[in-house]
């Protein structure tokens, strides 16, 4: 090995501790790059195979009722490869060992058997088409309640209670992600599918020759515009509800949200990493320079060039940077085979294709690299303009000269340790403001993390404490005049009832149109109520519609101009209302009216099918029972149920995300004032000891390091706040989606844990270095003056 | 011990001036030298400090260049090369010591010396070179482990591994004791002596002019004395 390369590997040992901690930070972004990009890209891949292999459609529309033959009409529509037809519908399930009902959705499998959205078995067969009781269930379902094949249980369908016979589970790409409708997320024991006969299924439902779903691959040229175009035109005499695209079908749209939050997870968080790692490597490698300076001058008089002293610091960059990434790179990997496996547990994929992000791991390593390089550079750059004879010189003593700043500290009538410390943040801004940014950096990064929690907690909040304040909520199974409320009132253990009409609508405005709902409010409801983002209960107007902000934006529609509604049930009105409202609302996608404008334009009796109710807690059982005997309810929401699973998800997933994230906020907080702190010790080991000489006690000593260092970092503090809020805004962009956007809150609680973590962690940090202070050699420090 | 006064020059230098500047203030550090300097001549460079002699040197060693001026190796101008080309000079010509060692700390005796014997044409091994300093025995220590004289010797195996044309030796016993100071200008004595490497010798103590073949003073910048030393000594009959 060269002599240069030895006296590299020497440094590298003395300063072995501020090396880790460079590597440490830069390897976290590293980590987060490798880990997202990789888990994205195996479940992107998985997806992609998965909807290939099982025949995943492309375009799916829903009617009241069509004749069967419509299949072979459609297949007509230029661009369609392949149609098939079924019938689909809810029902309330009664299922052994649950006393609330479940809600099932009953889908019919052709006779000639599926060839689209093709179920996967995964236990038992699928039904026998001559067999009416038989029915697959789906996976998570069956297996929450232990419905092994040959297991029997209970549905309403059609309003007639029947027995029905497990033949086995099933997956389908059709319901990766299972939403119970209403519901927030999947809910594996409350929402299942069931695969019936086709008979079976026409037979309970009185659709013998007829289907109402529709699912649709395209040729490879086909276009999804025109085909959902001439679909709407074809469907609407038999009541159709709307065709639409893979982009608006649930379990699509949920994943692809969720992969696309990965997603951008791998590009806006590494670069924090990457730049606080540029700066470290600057500020230390700056330090060794300056230390070496005499040894780069003598280098230079042995007639070694530039390129051969700065190729010789890059390598320590170079070596930093290659610690950092492989680092990054294990623990990627590492946590890229936990989340897949999570990911993969959660949405039930029957298989994973692992993707091993050469991408990622290639592009982390040219980054990583490249961060370390550019740090290194400048830090190098400066030392190479010397002439030799000059640096083999001790550099001239620092000029103090006496500025503004020094009368306002002679004003102060300061300790002088202290007015050390203020003195020697002005004497090096450069390195202070690194410390400064780096701190900041790492409050910020906290803060944005923390912000994720916020915002879900907010939405928990508004969706829970303030919009449904309904124990329960029932749906009927056909719209009913008011009078429906009084009799839920006399249901078991229900305190009050409040009518609700929500109807599947198609927004339109111009050309552009959206699959909705139309949700009316009826005056003086106390449960269900319509909030904004900021928690604030929204008045319906008297006349036209509230729509939340990014309905509008989709539909190009401002407040005081007209949208088009149109019915996708009966009575299929078609109504041109005024939009009086546009409010925040993050989860919001609906359109909302006041009941007594929407009958009163559509002419008719106030009408009901959905109704909120506050229910006595401890009759709950009671209410249960009586809605798995009432025919006329097609479904049921328990919210306190809803509530549970959020909070359950909640308290899991977010829980262990903030806890890593605080761990690599805190990495980064520690290996800038570690550093930082270290640089000083090494500067001003001399001043220091002299202070020790001259009588000071260690405590009065130490207090010049970490009074520094602890300055900076309560300094830092609001800047990274600030810079706290712009990373959240930028998330918030980053990972909104059509479907959801998340609201922009941030708590204090989030505030104060990024300061008390940043603080507690330099804290930490500086004491480490200041240990190192107690043991310093009074002689040897005063005598090696470098 | 006459030296022949024919033999070539090594290094020329016409009309040296150099001036420092830092802020308001200007040094004039040499005001106009001119200054010779022939093969296998070993030259002392005596003058008060601050005489200018450091400069003198670093300019003739192409670590520094003069304001106004020109310098020769040979038939090259110094003063007109390159960055480049100053760094190659270094590299295969010229042997520099210094007051204080400029040892790499973290390199042991051996390391320190491979640094110079890992870019050079045609260098000695390094343990030759520590063999020829009277080192052989301390080759794995690091700087810390030695005496200042041997820390000096070190310095010295390692500008003359390289077989350098010339040897430029700022104040190499300026920080030593006389005995230790002895050993070292012994060394320098032999490489002179037996590999006819042209050597200056920069010191303030007058003692040491005895062992030169020629004694130039500076004072203030200007060359004030340029003599052939007649009655030149061992370095061991030298004392201060
Ligand atoms: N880098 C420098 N900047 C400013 N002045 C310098 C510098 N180097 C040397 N000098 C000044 O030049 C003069 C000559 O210095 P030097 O050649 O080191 O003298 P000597 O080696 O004889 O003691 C002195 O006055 C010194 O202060
Ligand atoms: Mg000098």
């Amino acid at each position: 090995m060269r002599a240069l390369d030895r006296k590299l590997l020497r440094d590298l040992r003395q300063i072995w501790a501020q090396t880790l901690a460079i590597a440490l930070v830069l390897g976290c972004g590293i980590m987060v790059m490798v880990g997202a990009q990789a888990t994205q890209a195996t479940l992107v891949q998985t997806q992609a195979a998965y909807y290939d292999r099982h025949r995943f459609a492309d375009i799916f529309a829903g009617m009241t009722r069509a004749p069967a033959e419509i299949v072979s009409t459609v297949a007509m529509i230029p661009g369609v490869a392949q149609v098939e037809g079924r019938i689909g519908l809810q029902a309330v399930l009664d299922i052994d060992g649950m006393a609330e009902p479940a809600t099932g959705r009953i889908l019919s499998l052709p006779a000639t058997g599926p060839t689209l959205n093709l179920p996967l078995i995964r236990r038992g067969a699928l039904p026998d088409p001559s067999r009416p009781e038989e029915v697959a269930l789906s996976e998570p379902f069956a297996e929450a309640h232990d419905l092994i094949p040959g297991s029997r249980f209970h549905a309403v369908l059609n309003g007639q209670r029947r027995e029905l016979t497990v033949t086995g589970w099933v997956l389908s790409p059709e319901f990766i992600y299972a939403m119970p409708p209403g519901a927030l997320m999947p809910d594996d024991r409350r929402f299942g599918l069931i695969w019936m006969g086709e008979g079976a299924a026409a037979a309970a439902m009185d659709m013998q020759g007829a289907v109402n779903e529709l699912a649709l691959r395209l040729t490879r040229e086909g276009d999804s515009r025109a085909v959902i175009d001439a679909l709407d035109t074809l469907l609407d005499p038999y009541g159709g509800t709307g065709a639409y695209g893979r982009d608006r079908q649930v379990s699509h749209a949920f994943l692809d949200g969720e992969l696309s939050q990965l997603g951008a997870m791998a590009v806006y968080i590494p670069p924090i990493f990457l730049i606080v790692s540029a700066f470290l490597v600057n500020m230390v490698l700056g330090r060794l320079i300056a230390m070496e300076r005499v040894q780069i001058g003598l280098l230079k008089a042995l007639g070694y060039g530039r390129a051969e002293i700065a190729g010789h610091y890059l390598k320590l960059a170079a070596l930093i940077g290659v610690i950092g990434v492989g680092l990054g790179w294990g623990f990627g990997w590492w946590i890229a085979d936990a989340m897949i496996r999570l990911y993969g547990d959660y949405f039930r994929f029957p298989f994973i294709l692992r993707d091993w992000g050469t991408r990622a791991l290639v592009i982390s390593a040219l980054l990583g690299l490249a961060t370390v390089g550019l740090g290194g550079l400048r830090a190098v750059w400066s030392s190479l303009k010397l002439p030799p004879a000059e640096a083999m010189q001790p550099p001239a003593p620092p000029v103090f000269a006496r500025g503004m700043a020094d009368r306002v500290l002679a004003a102060l009538r300061l300790r002088q340790t202290t007015m050390m410390i203020f003195r020697s943040i002005l004497r090096w801004p450069g390195r202070a403001a690194i410390t400064l940014f780096g701190v900041s950096a790492s409050v910020g990064a906290l803060v944005m993390s923390y912000f994720m929690m916020d915002a879900v907690e907010l939405l928990g909040e508004s969706v829970f404490q303030q919009a449904n304040r309904q124990q329960v909520t029932i749906s009927l199974s056909q719209a009913q005049t008011e009078s429906a409320v009084q009799d839920a009132t006399s249901l078991p253990g229900v305190l009050r009832a409040e009518a609700s009409y929500v109807m599947p609508v198609r927004a339109l405005h111009g050309h552009r149109s959206r699959l909705t709902a139309l949700q009316a409010h009826f005056p003086g409801t106390e449960l269900a109520r319509l909030v904004d983002d900021a928690g604030a209960v929204v008045a319906l107007p008297v006349d036209g519609v509230v729509l939340p902000e990014m309905l509008a934006r989709a539909l190009g529609i401002s407040a005081g101009e007209n949208l088009r509604i149109e019915m996708l049930a009966a009575p299929r009105a078609v109504l041109d209302l005024p939009v009086a409202r546009i409010i925040p609302q993050g989860l919001g996608q609906e359109v909302h009216i006041a009941a007594p404008a929407l009958f009163a334009a559509m002419d008719s009796v106030p009408q009901v099918n959905m109704i909120h109710l506050a229910v006595q807690s401890d009759r709950m059982d009671a209410l249960n029972a009586a809605i798995k005997e009432t025919p006329a309810i097609a479904g049921l929401t328990d919210w306190a149920e809803v509530r549970r699973q959020f909070d359950a998800t909640l308290s899991e997933s977010l829980l262990t995300m903030v806890l890593i994230y605080t761990l690599i906020g805190v990495l980064i907080a520690i290996g800038v004032v570690y550093n930082a702190a270290r640089i000083q010790l090494s500067e001003r080991s001399y001043e220091l000891a002299s202070l020790r000489v001259l009588g000071f006690s260690r405590a009065e000593v130490g207090y010049v390091l970490v009074g520094e260092m602890m300055l900076l970092t309560l300094l830092a503090i609001p800047a990274g706040w600030v810079l706290g809020v712009f990373l959240a805004q930028g998330m918030v962009g980053a990972i909104s989606t059509d479907m959801m956007q998340l609201p922009f809150h941030l708590s204090r609680r989030t505030y104060a844990l990024a300061a008390l973590a940043v603080f507690l962690a330099a804290l930490g940090a500086v004491l480490m270095v200041r240990r190192r202070l107690d043991r310093v050699d009074l002689a040897t420090a005063l005598k090696s003056r470098a | 011990m006459a030296r022949d006064t024919q033999a070539l020059p090594v290094f020329r230098a016409e009309g040296l001036t150099r001036i420092y500047r830092t802020g308001a203030v200007e040094v004039r550090a040499l005001r106009g030298v001119d200054l010779s300097l022939t093969e296998g001549e070993m030259v002392v460079l005596l003058g008060a400090s601050g005489s200018g002699k450091s400069t003198l040197v670093n300019i003739l060693g192409g670590l520094d260049l003069p304001t106004d001026g020109r310098v020769f190796f040979r038939e090259r101008e110094l003063t007109r090369a390159s960055d480049r080309a100053l760094t190659a000079f270094r590299r295969d010509h010229v042997g520099f010591v210094f007051q204080f060692y400029n040892l790499v700390p973290s390199l042991t005796a051996r390391e320190n010396v491979a640094l110079v014997t890992e870019i050079a044409r045609n260098p000695m091994t390094p343990e030759e070179a520590l063999a020829r300093v009277g080192l052989a025995a301390r080759m794995d220590h690091f700087p810390a482990e030695l005496s200042g004289g041997e820390q000096q010797r070190v310095a010295i195996a390692r500008a003359i591994a390289k077989r350098p044309d010339v040897l430029l030796c700022d104040e190499p016993t300026g920080a030593l004791d006389s005995k230790t100071g002895i050993q070292v200008l012994e060394a320098l004595h032999e490489v002179n002596r037996d590999l006819g490497t042209a050597t200056v010798l920069i010191t303030h103590n007058a003692a040491i002019q005895r062992i030169a073949h020629r004694v130039v003073v500076l004072a203030d910048g200007r060359v004030t004395r340029d003599e052939i030393n007649t009655a030149r000594v061992l370095p061991a009959e030298v004392s201060w």
